[in-house]
């Protein structure tokens, strides 16, 4: 009897120490959670903030009362942060478009087919993935300067459409398609390159979804090329423009305005991360850095 | 046998080829040429000697200094506690089946922002200005401590938010990573361990740490050539003149000597470039001796 109600007693005591322990990882868990989403929810808070309203509260509310849009007209009409949306925009798509191309024709040279010197050569790319990019960026800066390319698509886009890593990734990828496959098509007389893109592509599809996607957060964020290459605010990418915003945007230090353009420019990757979440996330956890 | 066909191989390779030469093998040469061209000009590109001036002077530099300083703070404070954070939520995410999914994307949301956008609402956050001492202040205040003026005020209270913001962007990656690893560590271990009444503690020294070993030592020697690599979070904390505010880094050096208000010295660019080079190797090589000892893979 007396045994009984012991380990009833144990039983009971190890479900309350779960429960306490429960509780404290969920807290835990919800207060790093709190601390992550506080500076998105400040951004929006403020960004529908009045400028009368915002500097009126000298302890700032953590509600708006009278929500207003015109932060957003102001974002787009005091200061050209649309022109620096479409540049961003035009400078990740080409960016990324002429990347693949030039990633899949060489991952395919080195998975399929066969010439002098490919091992060697292959081992040249690898060692390049050692380089850290502020020892070419300097060279990078000087070339695109006497090509006469600064302020220019060309000089933002041309040094950033090679990547060794992304070539290594969908080498590794192309390996694993089946030599037979090839032997078919071949048989079949299909070209090469009609090869390459009809089948090959098609069926590494999720490698290449991945790099695309890393390749375009890459793009969208970049700030130190960006930078060292444009001085012409028709030219600005985003992260150029937001800096110049702060420097000299709206004058009187307009934080809700400035906030509205924080609030635009994170907008689509925020969004383009919640409708891929699954992929964006396998994606960097294979071929991620940052951090 | 696949059929040897040379001329189209390189053909296949020659964008790559050519963007690789002109953007990346090129310049790897020419930033040691340049590091060591004696009073170079940017405008005349002529130089009127060779040595190792340009060395000595960024070694003498006084914001060289002082950016060496900063980022080596940045560095020792930031690897081990984003690490070993990182560690602990990934433990606990682990453990909960519950919101997991919600939890992990909220977590990975710094990740895709913009550091230069995001990092201006640090900026709001922490500044103290003449309408408002701002949201962090007033904090501060209501537990009875006083304002500080975080963005351009004391160096230590700068150095504080510069690298709180740096955990906070790194985060994600590390989280990400080690869930996943902590996840794929085979079940039996553990259930063997139960057999055997192990204590929790003893478990996760004995069976979780070794495993996610690999991962770990992966995170601290990106988390380390990263933190060494410090520049932008900085600029969207303290705007582009990094010197005045007395929070550069050594890319930013680089960064401000090519271009900027004090630039046009590709030659100390490269100087400072190269030396930043040289303590990153040295901090990896050194990481990899140690991971020797301590790290297990299977």
């Amino acid at each position: 009897m007396d045994n009984r109600e012991q380990t009833l007693r144990a039983e009971k005591n190890a479900r309350a120490v779960k429960t306490v322990k429960n509780i404290v990882i969920y807290a835990f868990l919800a207060v790093w959670g709190l601390m992550v989403l506080f500076p998105f929810y400040w951004m929006v808070l403020t960004s529908f903030k009045s400028y009368a309203s915002y500097n009126g509260e000298k302890i700032p509310k953590f509600y708006v009362t009278d929500p207003t849009f015109d932060n957003f007209m102001n974002a787009f009409s005091q200061v050209p942060l649309g022109r620096y949306l479409l540049n961003t925009f035009v400078f990740t798509v080409v960016t990324t478009f002429v990347m693949v191309i030039v990633i899949t024709l060489a991952a395919f040279a080195f998975s399929r087919l066969e010439f002098k010197g490919r091992d060697l050569l292959f081992t040249v790319f690898l060692s390049m993935m050692m380089i850290p990019g502020e020892l070419i960026v300097i060279t990078n800066f000087v070339t695109i300067t006497n090509m006469d390319m600064r302020n220019t698509f060309s000089g933002l886009i041309l040094p950033s459409v090679m990547s060794v890593f992304y070539v290594y990734l969908l080498r590794e990828n192309f390996a694993q398609v089946p030599d037979q496959l090839y032997y078919a098509a071949k048989v079949d007389g299909t070209s090469d390159l009609k090869y390459l893109f009809r089948v090959m592509l098609p069926i590494c599809r999720p490698t290449v979804v991945t790099i695309i996607i890393l390749k375009v957060i890459e793009c969208w964020n970049s700030y130190v090329w960006p930078r060292l290459i444009t001085d012409d605010k028709n030219y600005f990418l985003v992260s150029n423009g937001i800096q110049e915003i702060r420097q000299n945007g709206f004058g009187r230090e307009n934080i809700p305005a400035m906030m509205a353009a924080v609030v635009v420019i994170s907008l689509p990757l925020i969004i383009l991360f919640l409708i891929f979440r699954r992929q964006i996330m396998a994606g960097v956890s294979r071929g991620g850095t940052k951090g | 046998m696949i059929e040897k066909n040379n001329l189209k191989a390189w053909l296949y390779l020659l964008p790559a080829l050519i963007f690789m030469g002109i953007f990346m093998v090129y310049p790897l040469v020419d930033v040691f040429i340049y590091s060591f061209e004696e009073g170079y000009n940017f405008v005349s590109q002529t130089s009127y000697g060779t040595g190792f001036y340009n060395f000595s002077y960024v070694l003498h530099d006084t914001y060289f200094l002082q950016a060496v300083r900063n980022t080596f703070i940045m560095v020792i404070i930031t690897v081990p506690i984003s690490t070993g954070f990182a560690l602990l939520i990934s433990l606990a995410l682990n453990s909960i089946t519950k919101l997991r999914e919600l939890f992990q994307t909220v977590y990975f949301l710094p990740y895709v922002t913009n550091t230069l956008a995001v990092g201006l609402v640090f900026m709001v956050l922490f500044k103290k200005t003449a309408y408002s001492d701002g949201l962090i202040n007033l904090l501060i205040n209501f537990f009875g401590g006083e304002s500080v003026d975080f963005i351009d005020g004391p160096y230590w209270a700068k150095m504080f938010v510069m690298c709180f913001y740096i955990i906070w962007i790194v985060l994600p990656f590390k989280v990400l990573l080690l869930t996943s690893a902590l996840a794929s560590v085979n079940k039996t271990y553990y259930n063997a361990a139960k057999v055997d009444g192990t204590g929790s503690f003893r478990v996760f020294m004995k069976i979780t740490l070794p495993m996610i070993s690999p991962t770990i030592f992966y995170l601290v020697i990106t988390g380390f050539i990263g933190a060494f690599k410090e520049y932008s979070d900085a600029v969207a904390l303290f705007g582009t003149d990094l010197n005045a505010a007395g929070m550069n880094t050594i890319v930013g050096y680089v960064y401000d000597m090519l271009y900027g208000d004090s630039g046009g010295y590709p030659s100390f660019a490269s100087a400072a470039a190269i030396v930043l080079f040289v303590i990153v190797l040295t901090i990896t090589c050194i990481n990899l001796l140690v991971s020797k000892k301590h790290v297990y893979y299977t």
